[in-house]
């Protein structure tokens, strides 16, 4: 052949595979073939793994376009659309689509990718029933979707999740019906796979395991699933998501070699030397690829050998797993069975919805599922791919990289220690190197930049944070990457990450705090000081030293600030009950020190307001002797304990909530919360302390204590959640404080009950309290430890002369006499 | 420079804090640094008159315990988004002792 007439070369399908191999060709050979490609698909190439976005609604399907048509006019590509190719004729040479066509060819390549797999059932060809493949199959589901009625999709795994999430978000009811007893069963292993089942359960999908399809029944049109074991569930659409199936029906009829797929060998050429296969139709080293970075590779390979290089070889390597539901992280890669020779380490963090599994064979990782938190996913598979010993971290192996040597805990800094030949893109397999060479070496400036230039993230877009945190890496100051809401100005990390890093290694002062989370202010600010102090005194409450300074004026004097700059002061009265020795004393203060305005506040107790700042002192001296302490109304901390009457008077009443109500404000008063607490004791299901509207509330029965918790009234209403139900008092303490101390323990600074509560999940809040009974008296225990640094009046203290220079001015100057 | 008025010692003051002096012209905040500098300002937001004493000071800065206008203290304008701006009153420290610059009719007393 000479070098003035080109090969031809005709490639039926235009998946993604094929795509990439003449990407590749028209680079290494751009003169060496005409081109022909037949699709029966009737469009251009575009991004099969980005469907499920498209089924959500997060993108266009012109956003998700590989090569526009306008690529294939500049290269001179025929491309016939909607042509799908029905019979090769290796004699001739030739190939003919349904509408006719015959092309003739020197070099074939086949990429006819996989057929859905149908469940062989009665039913299976009903109207309503779908497959989840190309974009036709997306706009089926789409149009059902309109009617909002019932789906049901087959298939528990990457793809059948994908589409539910899909349906769902398009406002469907979703079932999804999974074979086998947890989902992706392939991929996870049973825990990740229980956690996986929750998240998409709280999503509002519907899930049964171990369903096994019987029968699509209905008449005409789809009416429903008839299960194995009897049940029938009623739907309108039907989706098979159940696996895939490689299309080799083609490349049988002419001939070729053909196990599950067509067989071709590490150079991606079938049985005819003049053929090759790429894409989920091949079958290289007797395996079946369906996940597109293998199937990139095979892309890369074929086209090495049509320009001329016969060294070019397929290897085969893991390919992690992600799905694409918004909001649910997860990453599985290797070999996840156990076995005698072999050890695991697990990191559970039930609260967090964190799962983490190593499995490690003769000190090297071999397997790999992490759940909820998968930022350490590259770098585990990055030290599996290269076989290293693990032994020296494999104390803290499990916390991921930035816990390693010494290494800081910046996130930004685990993806700078990350070598330079490991894989960011697994789907496109781009390095880190690559990444950070396009960046500087063609001044890219942009997320979209280094995805035209280099593919990375521009596939499955999985690893668009760690791409984003290679550009703000390379790029510095002038790369803002958006990554979780920083606590404040003065850092990168979230209240969640301070929080954990506050107990993980163990930093005890705000100094300390703000010198290895690397602040970047000297001091902080308004925001992160007193959070920071919460967090030090909830976390420590036997060392840390309160820092006065950091705390909001209110709690620095004891007093909530007026809008004059006067302050207002509430003496606690427990559970709401006051006496006339103390409504005289309060009458007594308020007549000397002139106050200017009494209230009966919403908490059942007696606010005076505006008192001068100077006065705060005395006021509190003359009600100390009283026997009032502070009510505490200006803390993040608890506040009141609301009551009714309850047996003493009422003629409904069940239990003594006075009683309840009074034993709980003096067990916990004093203590510090995430935000203000307020609680309240109900005798009766009237409920007239307004129990469930609080921030824990009990409402008293006859059988015993109903705990409730999570209600708001104030800028949110919300009526509160049910706990549980105990028996006696002394469980419905418990109860109580337990929950008060997970929530103390767990919540970001200012995060009311109700916001934290619906950020943990109320299931687990109750799993963790109503039935870890250790777990609950671990909690109690340590808030008990803690209200003994935290049960100080803070009035008599000051009374007696503490922080005196607070309530007093420095100097009185230009006067003759001191004038205040 | 005439008229430096002494109006107390750098140890009454707690870092990151900050106390009031009463003078003919109203009541001036005077702040003490993390790292011990002093800086006098009056002690009134300019947004809604808040006590720019009671906030919480980081850096040369302090946050309004009112509505959370940050207001340097070096210049005692407003930072961020907020426009406004408060008297800053010249201070100067004699070892431990902090000396203010007030008006001519301010005579010391003590």
């Amino acid at each position: 052949m000479s070098n003035s007439k080109k090969q031809k070369l005709v490639v039926i399908g235009n998946g993604m595979a094929p795509g990439r191999a003449l990407e590749h060709l028209l680079e290494q050979a751009p003169d060496a073939y005409e081109i022909t490609i037949f699709n029966a698909e009737p469009r251009v190439n575009y991004d099969r793994i980005m469907l499920s976005p498209v089924l959500s609604g997060e993108k266009e399907f012109e956003e998700i376009v590989i090569h526009g048509d306008g690529w294939y006019i500049k290269h001179g590509i025929m491309l016939y659309k909607g042509h799908k190719v029905v019979q090769i004729d290796r004699a001739a040479k030739t190939v003919t689509s349904d509408a006719g066509t015959t092309e003739s060819y020197d070099k074939l390549l086949i990429a006819t990718g996989s057929v859905p797999f149908i469940l062989p059932v009665p039913g299976n060809n009903l109207p309503g029933v779908l497959t989840y493949r190309d974009l036709d199959d997306v706009n089926a589901m789409l149009l059902a979707a309109q009617s909002r009625n019932r789906a049901i999709v087959i298939g528990g795994g990457l793809l059948g999740l994908e589409a539910a999430a899909g349906l769902k978000s398009r406002g469907m009811d979703v079932t999804v019906l999974h074979i086998m007893p947890s989902l992706m069963e392939r991929q996870l292993d049973p825990a990740a796979g229980y956690l996986l089942e929750q998240a998409v359960e709280q999503r509002g999908i519907k899930v049964r395991t171990k369903a096994s399809t019987k029968e699509i029944v209905g008449a005409g049109k789809v009416e429903g699933v008839l299960l194995a074991d009897g049940t029938l569930l009623p739907a309108d659409l039907v989706v098979m998501a159940a696996g895939i199936r490689p299309n080799a029906s083609l490349a049988k009829e002419a001939g070729l070699d053909v196990n599950r797929g067509i067989l071709t060998d590490t150079g991606m050429r079938t049985s005819d030397p003049d053929i090759f296969s790429v894409g989920e139709c091949a079958e290289v080293g007797g395996q079946c690829y369906g996940l597109v970075a293998p199937l990139y590779e095979m892309a890369r390979v074929a086209a090495a050998q049509l320009s001329g290089d016969a060294s070019a070889a397929f290897v085969h390597s893991e390919t992690p797993t992600k799905l694409k539901v918004t909001g649910i992280n997860l990453f599985s890669v290797g070999d996840l069975a156990e076995g005698e020779d072999r050890q695991e380490i697990v990191l559970r963090d039930a609260s967090a919805g964190v799962y983490k599994r190593l499995v490690l064979k003769e000190n090297r990782i071999i397997g790999t599922v992490l759940y909820g938190e998968t930022s350490d996913g590259a770098w585990f598979h990055d030290l599996t791919k290269k076989k290293t010993d693990i032994s020296e971290m494999r104390e803290t192996l499990i916390f991921g990289q930035s816990y390693q040597g010494g290494s800081p805990l910046d996130p930004m800094a685990a993806v700078a220690a990350l070598p330079d030949d490991a894989e960011i893109c697994g789907c496109n397999g781009v390095c880190k190197s690559r990444i950070t060479d396009a960046i500087t070496g063609k001044a890219l400036t942009s997320l979209d930049d280094v995805r035209a230039h280099t593919k990375a993230s521009a596939s499955c877009g999985s690893c668009t944070g760690l791409v984003e945190q290679l550009l703000a890496l390379t790029l510095g100051d002038s790369y803002n990457p958006a990554a979780v809401t920083p606590m404040c100005s003065c850092t990168d990390l979230g209240h969640d990450d301070v929080r954990r890093l506050i107990k993980a290694k163990k930093l005890k002062t705000i100094p300390a705090v703000m010198q290895e989370l690397e602040w970047k202010t000297s001091c902080g600010c308004a925001k992160c000081r007193p959070a920071l102090n919460y967090y030090l005194v909830a976390d420590w409450p036997d060392e840390y030293a309160d820092d006065y300074q950091s705390r909001f004026i209110n709690e620095r004097v004891h007093a909530n600030i007026q809008k004059d700059g006067t302050y207002s002061v509430v003496p606690r009265m427990w559970g709401g009950m006051t006496s006339s020795k103390e409504l005289r004393a309060i009458a007594d203060v308020v007549d000397k020190f002139e106050i200017p305005a009494v209230k009966v506040t919403g908490g059942q107790r007696i606010d005076m307001l505006g008192i001068k700042k100077e006065d705060l002192p005395a006021v509190w001296a003359d009600l100390g002797k009283a026997g009032f302490v502070s009510g505490q109304a200006y803390a993040k901390g608890l506040r009141t304990v609301k009551t009714c009457v309850g047996t003493d008077w009422c003629r409904f009443g069940t239990q003594d909530s006075t009683g309840l109500g009074i034993r709980i404000e003096k067990f916990m008063w004093g203590s510090w919360t995430p935000a203000k607490v307020k609680m309240a004791v109900s005798g009766c299901p009237r409920n007239c302390a307004e129990a469930t509207c609080k921030d824990v509330g009990i409402v008293c029965v006859d059988s015993g204590y109903e705990i409730h918790f999570a209600g708001a009234a104030g800028l949110d209403i919300k009526g509160t959640e049910v706990l549980g139900l105990v028996k006696t008092e002394d469980e419905a303490l418990e109860h109580v404080v337990a929950l008060t101390q997970m929530y103390r323990e767990q919540a970001r600074y200012l995060e009311r009950i109700y916001k934290w509560a619906k950020r943990v999940g109320i299931e687990e809040i109750r799993r963790q309290i109503m039935n870890d009974a250790d777990k609950r008296k671990a909690f109690f225990e340590r808030f008990v430890f803690s209200q003994k640094f935290a049960q100080v009046d803070p009035w008599s203290e000051r009374v007696s002369g503490v922080d005196k220079h607070e309530f007093q001015p420095m100097a009185t100057v230009g006067y003759q006499h001191a004038a205040e | 420079m005439t008229n430096w008025t002494p109006i107390g010692s750098i140890n009454d003051i707690p870092r990151r804090g900050a106390r009031c002096v009463m003078t003919p012209q109203g009541k001036i905040a005077v702040f003490r640094t993390m790292e011990d500098r002093v800086f006098a300002i009056d002690d009134h937001c300019p947004h809604k008159g808040g006590p720019l004493s009671q906030g919480i000071v980081h850096g040369a800065a302090v946050t309004c315990p009112l509505h959370n206008w940050v207001i340097s203290l070096e210049t005692g304008k407003a930072l961020g988004a907020d426009e406004g701006s408060v008297r800053t009153i010249d201070i100067k420290l004699e070892g431990d002792r902090i000396l203010a610059r007030l008006e001519p009719l301010a005579v010391a007393a003590e």
